[in-house]
């Protein structure tokens, strides 16, 4: 356990410095006017090389990334090339946002997607498997922003019109400064992404339970006289599971960083607003932590994943 | 897949009423598994009627210029007189345009018919590539193994690890918005789960009498990757490009919602959404490139999933035991 411990994590570092040297190399072959556009529109070339220079970005591009690697190694991510405010600030202050949406949508989505999985499987090809997989298909196919602003039109703006009581159509309320706006901001994000989730999830419930249903381990349990109920909770969905929370662990990390779509949609300030609003001012060190952040929780995700493989399943060893 | 299983199932099989009626042993004629999902396919209602869907999106966007004429309305025209109120909001669906117009005057319907063909363009070139990427890699991983392996998957590992729509609109936001960046950034990150599909099925290919009989009678390690293994993993390529299709339609459509997609005026299905967004009381300005987004994402994936069972060796015994059970 230890060893594949170490290994993993090992790993982990190797994926997320290779990630760092993609995102400087991306922003140094194209060309950079970043000293420009912070020492303004009517600066003369003396005001930019002093801008330039006390960014560090007079210096040759190894010289700046060997500065920046030194400088995370020490927990340090750098400031904002705009605002002064240390990246790692930046980023707790969107994260809360970010999390809360994920968070919410997490419980509703494996409930739902897991639930519909399991009465598909359970009768194959009838009615309600069909219906159930077709609603799954259906958001499946549907892109986030559509499905977004659909339901930002229908919860919001129509019965806002009506004069009928509605949702916030945006924002974002912290939990610590008032729970029920919070809530109430958080409800239409989480539908919109638990509703697009769920349906891999059904998918993803429904092959891996029809798998273990033929199993002649649950042939034995019905055989010897198991309720229904118990053989298709213990003894199917339990050994169906780890497909599941493999895939939950990956949709965790990698939403981190994907959640843009969801945030623009519902004008919600997290972390990939506030990637965006870097990527457009060119603010590289506020990127990079954005990305580091991001990929860092997918390699974490993706370590917690196999430990996770081990537990529920005891056929798994990590050595 | 071996040929004699797969008659003698069919042979029993409700297929049976396709066929011209024969007797004896006639009845027993050799398909090859193209043959067998194609049949498979022809008899499946949804994939038929998603195949017709297609057709049509794709007529849509190869009419574009026809429509484009016929109306009389140019797809960057902009008709502040007729095609907005008074306040310059969009007018709605009537006569004049039938689809309604956008906020900037211009018909909805010449533009949504313009926008398939970048939706349409950008997923098929955009799987293309990935496509071929991928089986390539998963090819050399799966069946040289040793460094190339490892070397190649941990590749692999590392696109699927990063945060991709973060790393697409970086890269975007870098070199500037255009059609052709979008393309390439969508299959940029598709290729990696193609790969890792295809070196797992070469995994075990490579361990089959064939490629040992091939290897024994000389042939050359390119050779056998591309004359005896390809073909065993063909129809994994077709199911894997089926459904890699909507999702890549879907990648442009965000890119373009973002404004890192295709830059305007050029329409593009995400980009008019966008645009609707700030005007919630015009419903047609998000329904109809909605709707036309959506059919053509469902009605690939619909087929995708037809492809995939038509292809599945297994696909009739599930069905036969899901009828016992």
């Amino acid at each position: 356990m230890a060893r594949f411990l170490v290994r993993r994590i090992s790993l982990g570092v190797v994926v997320l410095w290779i990630i760092t040297i993609l995102v400087f190399v991306m922003f140094f072959v194209a060309p950079n006017d970043v000293a420009h556009r912070i020492a303004g529109r009517n600066a003369t070339p003396a005001t930019v090389a002093v801008v330039r220079h006390t960014l560090g970005l007079d210096k040759p591009v190894t010289t700046q990334y060997w500065h920046f690697l030194i400088r995370l190694l020490h927990g340090n991510l750098g400031q904002s090339y705009f605002t002064q405010q240390s990246v790692s600030s930046l980023l707790s202050s969107r994260l809360p946002a970010t999390l809360s949406i994920m968070a919410g949508a997490a419980v509703i989505w494996m409930l739902l997607g897991v639930t519909n999985g399991v009465i598909s499987a359970i009768r194959p090809r009838s009615l309600a498997d069909r219906g159930l997989t077709s609603f799954a298909l259906f958001f499946y196919s549907l892109p986030t922003f559509v499905l977004g602003l659909a339901m930002l039109n229908i919860f919001f703006y129509q019965l806002h019109t009506h004069g009928i009581p509605n949702l916030p159509g945006s924002g974002y309320v912290p939990l610590t400064q008032d729970p029920y706006q919070w809530f109430v901001h958080m409800i239409l994000p989480w539908i919109t992404l638990a509703l697009l989730l769920a349906a891999t999830y059904t998918r993803l419930t429904r092959n891996s339970m029809l798998d273990v249903l033929s199993e002649d381990y649950i042939r034995t349990a019905r055989s010897k006289g198991l309720g229904e109920g118990r053989v298709v909770m213990r003894h199917g969905l339990r050994s169906a599971l780890t497909p599941i929370v493999t895939q939950f662990g990956i949709d965790l990390g990698t939403l981190v960083g994907n959640l843009v779509v969801t945030e623009k949609v519902f004008g919600i300030s997290g972390v990939g607003a506030l990637a965006v609003d870097s990527i457009t001012n060119g603010d590289l060190p506020v990127i990079i932590g954005v990305v580091i952040v991001a990929s860092a929780a997918v390699v974490v995700m993706n370590i917690i994943v196999d430990i996770a493989y081990a537990v529920l399943d005891p056929r798994v060893r990590l050595n | 897949m071996t040929q004699p299983l797969e008659t003698e199932l069919l042979a029993e099989g409700d297929l049976d009423a396709e066929l011209p009626p024969t007797s004896g042993a006639a009845a027993i004629e050799g398909r090859s598994p193209y043959k067998l999902a194609w049949l498979r396919i022809r008899r499946d209602r949804v994939a038929m009627a998603s195949a017709i869907v297609i057709i049509l999106i794709a007529l849509l966007a190869i009419l574009a210029p026809v429509i484009a004429h016929l109306t009389g309305h140019g797809v960057d025209q902009e008709f502040h007189r007729i095609g907005e109120n008074l306040d310059g909001s969009p007018k709605g669906p009537g006569h004049i345009f039938l689809w309604g117009t956008d906020d900037q005057g211009r018909d909805l319907l010449v533009r949504c018919a313009y926008g398939a063909r970048v939706s349409l363009e950008a997923g098929l070139i955009a799987t293309a590539i990935a496509v071929f990427i991928g089986t390539t890699v998963g090819l050399a991983a799966g069946y040289l193994g040793k460094i190339v392996d490892t070397l190649l998957s941990r590749t692999i590992d590392l696109v699927l690890a990063l945060p991709y729509l973060l790393f697409a609109i970086a890269l975007v936001a870098v070199v500037g918005p255009s059609l052709r960046i979008a393309i390439a950034v969508i299959a940029f990150f598709s290729w990696a789960s193609v790969g890792r599909i295809i070196r797992g099925q070469v995994l075990s290919l490579r361990e089959r009498e064939f490629v040992e009989a091939a290897r024994s009678l000389g042939a050359s390690s390119t050779r056998i990757m591309f004359v005896d293994v390809l073909p065993n993993v063909l129809a994994q390529v077709v199911v894997l490009s089926s459904l890699l299709i909507p999702s890549a339609i879907v990648f442009e459509a965000t890119l373009s919602y973002l404004g890192l997609g295709v830059p305007p005026p050029t329409p593009s299905w995400g980009n008019i959404i966008a645009g609707a967004q700030t005007y919630t009381e015009a419903w047609w300005f998000l329904v109809f490139p909605g709707v036309l987004l959506l059919m053509t994402t469902l009605a690939f994936n619909l087929l995708g999933d037809a492809i995939r069972d038509a292809f599945d060796p297994r696909g009739d015994q599930n069905f036969a035991r899901a009828k016992k059970g």
